[in-house]
């Protein structure tokens, strides 16, 4: 190898892959396409759910909520919704906001977000469901 | 060693811009292509009404019989009625995406009837899940 073609320091897979400095790329495409095929049927069944507890008192909606076959389908839809929209919004942002502090500061408040409202859902449903 | 430059970060690149939404003229799948990007904004904060109501049900009487007294308020029946909605049109419209992604449904007619598909879709499933919730909580009051 002569010394002129040694301009760089990237190897040449690297060069190949295309990525730049980035270690991947495709992660929350695909987890956005798994979370919308999952989010489907767990819609649907949400939705259902919420219909069956229209009117009831608290004690009924709670005993509905936590028993294991509604605790867990309320749990998927909770997981898979939350990590859907977080990479929806992320998206969103951007998208939208060029200015590189005012994007870092909402992609913060957007992962913050989204942990504490799907924490606050998933620890509702575990307390129903255990009942404490 | 190749010359490293520093971009100038602050001066905007001198580049040509694609055309915006003004250039184009209105057409049912691009508005439903920004109804789904609608739809995942308001669901992002319509989620809250979702913890709200969990969080309220495992709580106790008084904290859900405050949820139940806004769920029942005008207020309240429209964000749920909007939830709703903006939940369903975004599943349809995410099937829709889904059917893309196999490669189908791009053709001049599909796609035209997608966007159909998609706005009629949401809006008589939530009429019918209106209906059924409106009898379910006793109807006419």
């Amino acid at each position: 190898m002569s010394a002129g073609a040694q301009k760089h320091f990237r190897t040449e897979l690297a060069r190949v892959r295309g990525r730049g400095a980035a270690k991947s790329g495709t992660e929350d495409f695909w987890l956005q396409r798994v979370t919308s095929v999952a989010g489907v049927p767990l819609t649907i069944m949400a939705i259902v759910i919420g219909m069956l507890l229209l009117g009831r008192n608290q004690a009924a909606a709670a005993q509905i909520l936590g028993s294991p076959f509604v605790a867990v389908i309320m749990l998927l839809f909770v997981i898979c919704t939350v990590l859907h929209m977080k990479i929806g919004l992320q998206e969103i942002i951007v998208d939208y906001v060029p200015n590189e502090s005012m994007k870092l500061t909402l992609l913060l408040v957007n992962t913050f977000y989204s942990w504490v409202v799907g924490l606050i859902c998933a620890f509702a449903i575990l307390k129903m469901s255990f009942g404490v | 060693m190749a010359e490293i430059r520093p971009r100038d970060a602050r001066r905007p690149v001198e580049r040509p811009l694609s055309p915006h939404l003004q250039i184009y003229r209105l057409a049912l799948t691009f508005l439903m292509s920004g109804f789904h990007r609608v739809t995942g904004f308001g669901l992002y904060f319509g989620t809250l009404l979702l913890a709200w109501w969990l969080l309220a049900a495992a709580s106790g009487p008084n904290a859900y019989a405050k949820f139940q007294w806004f769920a029942g308020s005008f207020i309240g029946q429209f964000l749920l009625l909007g939830y709703t909605w903006a939940l369903i049109h975004h599943m349809l419209g995410g099937i829709r995406h889904l059917i893309w992604d196999t490669g189908r449904g791009f053709g001049p007619q599909e796609r035209e009837w997608l966007a159909a598909a998609t706005i009629i879709g949401s809006l008589t499933l939530t009429l019918i899940i209106a209906v059924i919730s409106y009898f379910a909580i006793g109807g006419p009051r």
